[in-house]
C-alpha cells in the first residue's frame, strides 16, 4: 500500500517531468528560428529604405548618399556563372566515377575519405590556396577567374557528395535491365542513371552554389581591398562579390554604411533565396515524378 | 544462281560483323576514354588535398626558417607588425577556443533539445515546417551573420554589460552559436531517428515515458552520431571567419573573459589579406603558419569525427 502510493506519486512527478520537458525541447526548436526572425526583421529594417534603383545601378563610393553595389553584383554574376561551368562537370564526373565505375578498393576509399575531408576545410584556406596557386604561382591576377577556381575547389566536395546521393538512389534494377539489352557501362549512365538523377543532382549543386556565392572569407583573400568602379568584362578583369562589398560597408565605423551593408544583405539574400527556390522547386517536382 | 546466293550472304555476314566488329572496338575506345575523363574528375579532390598541403607547408616552411616553431607554439605574444615583432601564436589559438567554445555552449543544449523534439515529439506536419527553416537559417552567409553580431547583438549584450567593448568575444560567440544550431540538430537527428523503433517500444512496454524513452534509450543508442556532430559543429566554429573578423574584434589576447576584444587565427589572416603587407616579408608568411595550424586543427577534428562513427556505431 505505501508503495502504492509512493510508486503514484514517483509517476506524476515523471508525467510533470515529461510535460515539462516536451516545452523546453519545442521552445529550443524554436529559438533558431527565432534568431532568424529577429535577423532578417533587423536587416530589413535598417536596410530597406537604402534600397532603391539608385543602389543598384551606382558603383561604391565614399559618399553613402551615392554609394551602390553594381560592380558586386555583376561580380557575384561572373563568379557564380564560371564557377557553376567549372563544378557541376568535373563535381558529376567525380560522382559518376565514384558511383558507377570505381571497384570498391583503396583507391575509392581513399578518395572518399578525402572527399569528406576537403568539406571540412576552412573557407579561408580555400581562399589561401587559391591566393598563392591562381593569383601567384598561375599569375591569373586578383581575377574573375581566379576567384571562381577558388570556389570551384571549394563546392566541389559537397556537389559530388550530393551527386552520388541522387546517383545512388537511382534503382539498380534498371541498370541492369539496360544492360541485359546490351548497353555499355557509359551508356547506361548517360541514358538511365544520369536522366533519372539530374533533378537530384541538380537540386544539391544549386545548394552548393548558392553557399559559394554568399562565401565572403575566401573571397577577400583572393580580390582584398574593394573600390572597383568598373564592371569586370573579362574572365582576367579585377572584381568584387557582393559579400566583399557588405563586409567592407559593415567594418567601417560610420553608421550610414552599416544600412548600405544592410541593403546589400538583401540584395544577396535574395539572390540566394531564389537559387533555394529552385533548388525546392525541382527537388518537389522530382519527387512527385518517383511517386508516379 | 544458288552459289551466287549464297556468296553474297556470305559477304554481307561478313561485311556486318566487320562493322559491328568496328562499332565494338569504337564502343570500347570510346568507353575508356570516358573512363579515364571520370577517374581524372575524382583524382582533382586528391590534386586540391595536395595542393593545400604542399601551398601550406612551403609557405609557412619560409616562416619557420625565421621564427622558431618552440616561439611560435609556446610564445604568448602575437604581434607581428609592430617593432619588436613576437610571433607566439597562443593569443589567437585562445581567442579561436574563446569564440568557439561559446558557441558550442549556445549550440550544443539547443541543438540537441530541438533534434530531440524533432525526432521524439514532433508530428510530421510540425517537423516539414521547422525543418526547411533550420536550413535557412544555415545558409545564410556568414558575412550577414557578422553584421548581425556587430550592429544588433553587441547594443542589446552593452545593455547588459555597460562596460563591454563594441568588439568583444561574446557577441561573435552567440551569434556563431546560432548559426552551428542546425548542424548540430540536422545531424543528431539524423542519428536519433536510425535508432530502431523496437528500442523504443521494449522501453515504452516497460512503462517509460517519452522523455525517458528520448534521454535513456534514444540518446545513448544514438550517442557516436551526436559526438560526431558535435565534434563537426567544433570544427565548424574554428574555421569560422567573417563573424570573428567583424565583432570579435582585432586585439590578438589570452584572456577567457568573453567581454574583450580579442583575435581568433581566422580573423588574422583576414586582415592580413586586407592590408597592405608586402609579399615575402616575415609577416606576410605569418598566415600560412597559422592557416597550415587551422587546418591541421579542423583535419584531426574531421578524422577523428569519422573514426568515433565507425568505432561506436551501433549496428541493428
Amino acid at each position: 500500500m505505501k508503495n502504492d502510493l509512493a510508486f503514484k506519486r514517483r509517476l506524476r512527478i515523471r508525467q510533470l517531468q515529461g510535460s515539462s520537458f516536451k516545452v523546453l525541447f519545442l521552445s529550443a526548436s524554436l529559438i533558431g528560428i527565432f534568431a532568424l526572425a529577429i535577423l532578417l526583421v533587423d536587416v530589413l529594417k535598417d536596410g530597406i529604405g537604402w534600397l532603391d534603383w539608385q543602389f543598384i545601378t551606382s558603383y561604391p563610393s565614399r559618399k553613402p548618399q551615392e554609394a551602390g553595389i553594381l560592380s558586386a553584383l555583376f561580380g557575384t554574376l561572373w563568379v557564380m556563372v564560371l564557377t557553376a561551368l567549372f563544378s557541376f562537370p568535373v563535381g558529376v564526373g567525380a560522382a559518376i566515377y565514384l558511383e558507377e565505375y570505381a571497384p570498391d578498393n583503396r583507391l575509392r576509399r581513399f578518395i572518399q575519405t578525402n572527399i569528406n575531408n576537403l568539406a571540412g576545410v576552412p573557407s579561408i584556406v580555400y581562399g589561401l590556396l587559391g591566393l598563392t596557386l591562381f593569383v601567384q604561382a598561375l599569375a591569373m591576377g586578383r581575377s574573375v577567374l581566379a576567384g571562381a577556381l577558388t570556389l570551384t575547389l571549394m563546392s566541389l566536395p559537397v556537389i559530388i557528395i550530393a551527386a552520388q546521393e541522387a546517383i545512388r538512389s537511382v534503382p539498380e534494377a534498371h541498370r541492369f535491365g539496360a544492360h541485359a539489352l546490351g548497353a555499355s557501362r557509359w551508356q547506361v549512365v548517360r541514358h538511365i542513371v544520369l536522366p533519372s538523377a539530374l533533378p537530384g543532382v541538380l537540386t544539391g549543386t544549386i545548394l552548393a552554389m548558392s553557399r559559394a556565392i554568399g562565401e565572403a572569407a575566401p573571397m577577400i583573400a583572393i580580390s582584398a581591398l574593394v573600390y572597383l568602379t568598373f564592371i569586370p568584362i573579362s574572365p582576367l578583369d579585377r572584381f568584387t562579390v557582393l559579400p566583399i562589398q557588405i563586409f567592407n560597408w559593415v567594418s567601417r565605423p560610420q553608421e550610414e554604411f552599416w544600412h548600405l551593408a544592410a541593403a546589400g544583405i538583401i540584395v544577396l539574400l535574395i539572390v540566394l533565396l531564389s537559387m533555394n527556390a529552385v533548388a525546392i522547386l525541382l527537388r518537389n517536382r522530382y519527387q512527385k515524378r518517383t511517386e508516379e | 544462281m544458288l552459289r551466287s546466293y549464297v556468296n553474297s550472304a556470305k559477304t554481307t555476314v561478313d561485311k556486318s560483323s566487320l562493322s559491328l566488329r568496328r562499332v565494338r572496338s569504337q564502343t570500347r575506345l570510346r568507353e575508356s576514354v570516358i573512363q579515364r575523363l571520370l577517374l581524372a574528375c575524382a583524382l582533382l579532390s586528391i590534386f586540391t588535398t595536395i595542393g593545400i598541403v604542399v601551398m601550406l607547408l612551403v609557405q609557412a616552411a619560409g616562416f619557420f626558417s625565421e621564427v622558431s616553431i618552440l616561439d611560435f607554439f609556446t610564445g604568448t605574444k602575437w604581434a607581428p607588425l609592430f617593432q619588436p615583432q613576437h610571433f607566439g601564436v597562443l593569443p589567437l589559438v585562445g581567442g579561436t577556443l574563446l569564440t568557439a567554445g561559446i558557441a558550442i555552449l549556445v549550440a550544443l543544449p539547443i541543438g540537441l533539445a530541438s533534434a530531440i523534439y524533432l525526432s521524439e515529439y514532433a508530428r510530421d506536419r510540425v517537423r516539414r515546417v521547422v525543418k526547411p527553416l533550420l536550413e535557412i537559417l544555415a545558409g545564410i552567409p556568414t558575412v550577414v551573420y557578422g553584421y548581425f553580431a556587430l550592429t544588433f547583438v553587441t547594443p542589446v549584450l552593452q545593455n547588459i554589460f555597460p562596460n563591454m567593448i563594441v568588439f568583444n568575444a561574446l557577441s561573435a560567440g552567440l551569434v556563431m552559436g546560432v548559426m552551428i544550431i542546425p548542424m548540430v540538430s540536422s545531424l543528431s537527428e539524423d542519428a536519433m531517428v536510425a535508432v530502431p523503433r523496437s528500442l523504443r517500444d521494449a522501453a515504452y512496454g516497460l512503462g517509460a515515458t517519452r522523455l525517458e524513452v528520448a534521454t535513456r534509450v534514444v540518446m545513448p543508442a544514438a550517442i557516436s552520431g551526436i559526438v560526431a556532430a558535435f565534434i563537426l559543429a567544433l570544427s565548424r566554429a574554428f574555421g569560422e571567419t567573417m563573424i570573428v573578423a567583424l565583432a570579435a574584434g582585432s586585439t590578438p589576447k589570452l584572456t577567457l573573459n568573453p567581454l574583450e576584444s580579442i583575435q581568433t587565427m581566422t580573423a588574422y589572416i583576414v586582415q592580413i589579406s586586407l592590408g597592405e603587407t608586402p609579399h615575402g616579408t616575415t609577416e606576410y608568411y605569418t598566415i600560412y603558419a597559422v592557416g597550415l595550424l587551422l587546418f591541421v586543427m579542423t583535419l584531426l577534428m574531421n578524422l577523428f569525427s569519422q573514426w568515433f562513427v565507425r568505432r561506436h556505431r551501433e549496428r541493428y
